[in-house]
């Protein structure tokens, strides 16, 4: 069989359900192999960012490796932007990119790029297929090392007479990479410090990132927490790793986390960092951030460990299996006087807003809540209206949040939420929050979300301006708004219903309590244009150069 | 700030030095000196790398190293006892009549004679990278016109070794 008939065998054995893509001259023996799989769902995108995010979008909902496909040249770097997304908020997937043929490679043929450098940076792992016998090992450790281990993207270049070339095909059964092997089992004797650790600490904090719903370990943290009394913050990544309305839950920490998430931080006595990577965003300054803890660390990838800030206890490992070893080691002591303090707080500094103005952003999430209860699936895009779901929506069920973190990539949302639709049973609610400067990098997605018949309810929260960044402007800028208020929007209910999507717009909270319910169950695909005050920031934030203890809440 | 010799083993694969070079580009760290061949296996390349840093540097770089799947081993010689060895090749200016003065320089260095000019002499030396700084500085006078060196090679003095025979677990241990 030629290679690209091996290839989509090699899909198809790796359980592929679903491929995003966009075709082209260099990915044409591909496409062809394709059209004769029945196994294999191809959902063609508009743009090959679309794919590769949808990709990601399907990866991260279903907990299967997100597959996309592209022509070479502009389709491969199309892809650049979505692939450095995935490999920051570690996402597994497997892209495939179309070549020039093996003797044109260096030349700058027609369509020629060398994605496998560009993309160097920015995968887990490349390669550029010069071997047709090769194929199906390559196949099989991409897979294997884009699931295993930290996820993450991995990129497969194949010339296209590498293609089309004969191939006699066996598929491997084993991987064999002898420079890759994930530590999974937690040093028994770092467990065992661990467990003594959280027996003598006064006011113990857990700081849960990705790694808990990559790890699928949200039962064990629930455990741990209740266990050990001890108030749970997430990232942005991780939010949704543990239940949103639950006592000890303290929302997101960092920059625009709850002050009473970042207090507890400032004032705990021991730190335990879960599947997070203490980012810039949520350390913030780093002398200030948890300044009177014993720091234990657990992170599937060793590099992240002591990486920012010094660690008192490291563990490397997979944090459900480490979890299910600590649990048992595990002591009650009486956390009253600790958790008494976490509720003056939350009591102290409560999220708030402003309702006197119009239709505050903060009340359409509140209200998407009450209406959904965290049983949906929610999609964002990035900024303000990102930050907002972040603070007043209530994760119920792992995985139900699909977002761009450390990436921070606008246009994420839409074709996102195309494959987390993709990815769920038909008639599960997805409703994709967005901005009208993030939907507007993507809109184009809207086809394929019409051609796919994808029931997505897209709320857009529209302040006529790039809203994070006309925000930065306000606080660091003096209010010079350069570039951050559009002068021309598009009539975005008109635009949607061109693409045959019913839309509604809210312009008042008596739209909204009216009309949302409605919106969110009607069946098929919904648009609502929300008219939001430009003037509204994300609140509280920590300003630059501050630590997170030292958050403000008024403009 | 101490300089470490690193001893990084790795896949004979193409684009392998590419990925650790952009590895310390990108994240930052300096590369002192690098030298890249291939072992006794032919699946196998050595690298062996000298970087200069405190030891949560040096800690970093090994760990984002390890995370290239074409890294099969790594091992900081600089804790253990070591030989290095470098190579130069130097080409100096030499008039006949300096030749005789200009080859006993080179005979205290043991460096050896490997071309001859008519107004120009071209030696190899291999020495550790001191011997060789001091080889280049007495030649200087004279007026190198061309020099060359390989970068540090380095392997573990007495009975053990690096390589992947007897290779340890490469699961990182929770040091």
């Amino acid at each position: 069989m030629t290679v690209a008939e091996a290839l989509i065998e090699c899909l198809e054995r790796e359980n592929v359900e679903i491929v995003f893509g966009y075709p082209g001259g260099a990915v044409l023996p591909i496409y062809d192999a394709l059209y004769h799989s029945t196994k294999i769902k191809h959902v063609l995108v508009r743009h090959e960012q679309g794919g590769v995010h949808a990709a990601d979008g399907y990866a991260r909902v279903s907990g299967k490796v997100g597959v996309c496909i592209a022509t070479s040249g502009p389709g491969a770097t199309n892809l650049v932007t979505g692939i450095a997304n995935a490999y920051m908020d570690s996402v597994p997937l497997v892209l495939f990119t179309g070549q020039v043929p093996r003797i044109q490679i260096g030349t700058d043929a027609f369509q020629e790029v060398d994605i496998t450098g560009i993309t160097l940076p920015i995968t887990k792992h490349n390669y550029l297929l010069k071997d047709p016998s090769k194929l199906p090992v390559v196949v099989k450790n991409a897979f294997h090392v884009a699931a295993t281990g930290r996820p993450g993207p991995v990129l497969i270049d194949i010339p296209k007479d590498v293609a089309q070339a004969i191939i006699s095909f066996k598929y491997p059964s084993t991987v064999k990479l002898r420079g890759y092997k994930p530590t999974y089992k937690g040093h028994p004797s770092k467990i065992s410090e661990i467990a003594k650790l959280v027996g003598k600490a006064k006011r113990p904090v857990i700081y849960a990132g990705g790694g808990v719903l990559a790890s699928q370990a949200s039962e064990e943290l629930l455990k741990l927490a209740e266990a050990i009394s001890a108030p749970v913050t997430n990232t942005f990544m991780g939010l949704a790793g543990f239940p949103g309305d639950h006592p000890l839950f303290l929302g997101m920490l960092g920059l625009h986390g709850t002050r009473y998430a970042n207090l507890a931080i400032t004032e705990c006595d021991l730190l335990i960092g879960l599947g997070a990577r203490f980012d810039d965003r949520v350390v913030m300054n780093i002398n200030s951030f948890a300044p009177h803890a014993t720091v234990v660390h657990i992170d599937i990838d060793p590099a992240e460990i002591g990486k920012v800030i010094a660690t008192n206890v490291p563990l490397v490992g997979d944090v459900k299996m480490i979890l299910k070893e600590l649990l048992p080691l595990i002591e009650k002591v009486d956390r009253s006087e600790w958790l008494e303090r976490i509720q003056a707080l939350k009591a102290q500094y409560p999220l708030s807003y402003d309702r006197e103005s119009g239709l505050k952003p903060q009340f359409i999430i509140e209200q998407l809540w009450k209406c959904t209860k965290g049983d949906a699936t929610i999609v964002t895009d990035v900024g303000q209206h990102q930050m907002w779901v972040a603070q007043y929506y209530h994760f119920k069920k792992p995985r139900s949040l699909v977002s761009s973190g450390g990436l921070g990539c606008m246009g994420f949302g839409l074709p996102a939420s195309v494959g987390a639709a993709l990815a769920l049973p038909p008639g599960s609610k997805v409703i994709l929050v967005t901005g009208d400067g993030s939907i507007q990098m993507t809109i184009q997605e809207l086809a394929t979300m019409m051609e796919q018949c994808l029931n997505v309810k897209i709320i857009l929260l529209n302040n006529s301006a790039l809203g994070m960044v006309r925000q930065l402007q306000e606080y660091y800028c003096e209010g010079r708004h350069m570039a951050t208020h559009f002068q021309f929007h598009p009539d975005f209910e008109a635009l949607a219903k061109a693409y045959g999507i019913p839309a509604y717009t809210f312009k008042t909270e008596e739209d909204v309590i009216k009309g949302l319910p409605e919106f969110l169950d009607s069946p098929g695909p919904a648009f609502v244009n929300c008219i939001i005050p430009r003037e509204e920031n994300v609140l509280p934030m920590v300003p630059a150069g501050k630590g997170i203890g030292e958050s403000v809440e008024c403009g | 700030m101490e300089k470490h010799t690193l001893a990084v083993l790795v896949e004979n694969s193409p684009g392998v030095l590419t990925r650790v070079a952009g590895l310390f580009a990108r994240r930052g760290f300096n590369i002192d000196s690098l030298a890249v061949g291939r072992t006794d296996r032919d699946d196998v390349s050595r690298m062996t790398i000298v970087v200069e840093g405190d030891k949560p540097f040096i800690e970093q770089v090994t760990k984002q190293l390890h995370k290239l799947i074409d890294v099969i081993k790594i091992s900081n010689i600089t804790e253990d006892e070591y030989v290095d060895r470098e190579l130069v090749m130097i080409k100096v200016t030499a008039e006949p009549s300096q030749r005789v003065e200009i080859m006993h320089i080179a005979g205290i260095f043991r460096a050896r004679v490997v071309d001859l000019g008519s107004k120009t002499l071209t030696f190899e030396c291999t020495g550790t990278e001191g011997k060789i700084n001091a080889f280049e500085e007495s030649l200087r006078p004279y007026g190198i016109k061309e020099l060359v060196r390989t970068g540090k090679i380095a392997m573990l003095r007495g009975s053990k070794y690096v390589a992947l025979s007897l290779a340890p677990s490469r699961e990182v241990e929770n040091a």
